[in-house]
């Protein structure tokens, strides 16, 4: 492999990661309030995150792309306060890819805590939890299948993406060119060993995850 | 025990309108059929109607009056819902211990050993809550909610869910609940054999509201109430095994006016029982009858006389000495024998069950 495909492995495993981390810390409030409330924004706002499973990635990009950058009203605030316009950037492939992946964190997650149901959170608040201790107590526990599923399903599919990775990041070689983009451009010059070598690794990776999942699945434990 | 309630929480189908002044420790029954608000009422008191408006003071402690409400973690209550409730990830052990460790040490009043013993739960603290039966489960979350040390312990229907061979399982552990331990209780029921059993005092509720509340023997023994137990109208009340007859295994009960014979139940001479006898196993006679099969025969003062639901039936309140007894006749019978209140009349009582 040469040194411009390893770092594209480099470069995806570490999205992912990081994507995966993000994604857990604030998908998990939101399907909890989405599990759980009976706000009347609640259709709106599940709709809202469910929209990247619909829509063309490209779409996404390009709006993150005019959001973010420079003329962009993200884009201003951000250079207002001083930092660094994320397209182009690490930064900017992590907020897009958050957003990509949301629904597939946020949706196992919302589901996970729906089947929990009311019943054992009043169980713990009469034996003195409280709501934090509960979560931490006796929904993370519950929960467990729920949060394996949301974070493999987030990190696979992070790993995957590639009309928003190339509308938001470019092709920058070891800085925003992620393993698809690498195997896309092989291909493009018609280098097809290595585009194999990649595809196939991927491919590989694929059925892992989904072996997995299906052994992770609620019910079939044990 | 004392406890000041008084919550008003209107639902499309129906309101829930008490104002109780409970006091007195032991346990207190709140009885009623379906619907008609009881364990919207202890959800109330737990804390576990976040739109209920109210009053709800515990032994000199506020736990809800106008905006302030103490959240349900911190009001020192046991809870014991209809199912156990057990969390499926942990042990029974680690069940057990789950209120009792968020608990401070000086609060710790019950010990996990007591709660374990009085359960009879030693042998399943390693088990899984998926490994237990229907009745261990239960004894495992009264146990769980004993073991948290609260002031007070709300129980909502704890038998309900279980078959009758279970409850009679369960039931010796919650009198030994009663006799043992001095947290008080407020247990939902609609089982006026558990209300018998268990009950000292009782809060009869009806369409979302209180209607009679007071020591059992009294209140079960009011004719004017709507209690709607249906067949299962009686009285209630205690009394002292005298003696054991071995030859005809029954036993002789004295209370307070006078002694019955029962089927000896096994109760040591000396013992307080508790004697359950149901208004349609009372019949009345003028004098005195020495030809008849029934054993008890008593001297009985009429103090009170009302309607039955069925127009053919009337109900008859007497007293033998202070004890208050009900007897179901027709109303033709009632007036065949110009029954009224003051008289001196013979009961005859063909049936008393120790109910405990």
């Amino acid at each position: 492999m040469s040194p411009t495909d390893l770092a594209a492995v480099w470069l995806t495993l570490k999205l992912a990661a990081t994507t995966t981390i993000v994604l857990l810390l604030v998908g998990t409030p939101v399907a909890w309030w989405l599990a759980r409330t009976r706000h009347w924004a609640k259709g709106a706002i599940a709709t809202v995150v469910t929209l990247p499973l619909v829509l063309p990635p490209t779409v996404l990009g390009f709006y993150l792309l005019v959001l973010l950058g420079p003329d962009g009203a993200f884009g201003r605030l951000l250079q207002a306060s001083g930092l660094q316009p994320l397209p182009f950037t690490f930064g900017g492939l992590v907020v897009a890819s958050v957003i990509y992946s949301m629904p597939f964190v946020v949706q196992p997650l919302q589901q996970a805590f729906e089947a929990i149901g009311e019943q054992p959170l009043e169980a713990a608040a009469t034996l003195r939890a409280g709501p934090w201790d509960t979560f931490f107590a006796v929904v993370m526990p519950l929960a467990w299948p729920g949060f394996m599923t949301a974070g493999i399903l987030g990190f696979a599919h992070t790993v995957g993406e590639f009309g928003v990775v190339l509308m938001i990041g470019g092709n920058i070689p070891g800085e925003t060119q992620v393993l698809s983009l690498a195997i896309y451009n092989h291909v493009e010059a018609l280098e097809h060993d290595a585009a194999h070598r990649l595809a196939a690794g991927m491919l590989v990776f694929a059925f892992i995850v989904l072996l997995l999942l299906n052994v992770l699945r609620p019910g079939r434990r044990r | 025990m004392s406890i000041r309630v008084r919550f008003h929480l209107p639902y499309p189908a129906f309101t829930l309108d008490v104002d109780l002044d409970l006091s007195g420790g032991g346990i207190t029954a709140v009885f009623g059929r379906s619907g008609s608000g009881k364990t919207t009422l202890l959800r109330c008191i737990a804390g576990l109607e976040p739109t209920a408006d109210g009053l709800l003071t515990v032994n000199g402690e506020t736990w809800q009056d106008g905006a302030r409400r103490l959240p349900v973690h911190r009001r020192s209550l046991g809870y014991v819902f209809q199912e156990a409730r057990l969390f499926p990830h942990l042990s029974v052990a680690a069940n057990l211990d789950f209120g009792r460790r968020r608990i401070a040490e000086r609060e710790r009043r019950v010990s996990l050993t007591q709660a374990v013993e009085l359960l009879g739960i030693a042998h399943l603290l390693e088990r899984r809550p998926e490994r237990l039966s229907g009745g261990e489960r239960q004894r495992v979350a009264i146990a769980r909610a004993l073991a948290s040390s609260p002031r007070l312990l709300l129980m909502d229907e704890p038998l309900a869910a279980l078959d009758h061979a279970r409850k009679q399982e369960i039931l010796p552990y919650l009198e030994r609940l009663h006799d043992e331990l001095e947290i008080p209780v407020l247990y939902v029921s609609h089982s006026p054999d558990e209300v018998a059993r268990l009950a000292d005092q009782i809060v009869v509720m009806g369409d979302g509201r209180a209607v009679a509340h007071g020591p059992l023997t009294d209140t079960l023994a009011r004719v004017d109430l709507p209690l709607r137990l249906g067949e299962d109208v009686g009285v209630v009340f205690s009394g002292t095994v005298l003696e054991r007859d071995g030859e005809w295994h029954l036993a002789r009960i004295g209370f307070d006016g006078g002694e019955v014979w029962v089927r000896d139940g096994g109760a040591a001479v000396g013992r307080t029982v508790r004697l359950r006898i149901l208004a349609r196993d009372v019949s009345i006679a003028r004098s005195h009858h020495d030809d008849v099969s029934i054993m008890n025969l008593l001297p009985a003062t009429i103090t009170t006389h009302a309607a039955e639901d069925h127009p053919a039936l009337a109900l008859l309140q007497l007293h033998v000495g202070n004890t208050p007894l009900l007897a179901r006749l027709t109303r033709h019978s009632a007036r065949r024998l110009e029954l009224a209140p003051g008289q001196q009349v013979w009961v005859q009582i063909k049936a008393v069950a120790l109910v405990g």
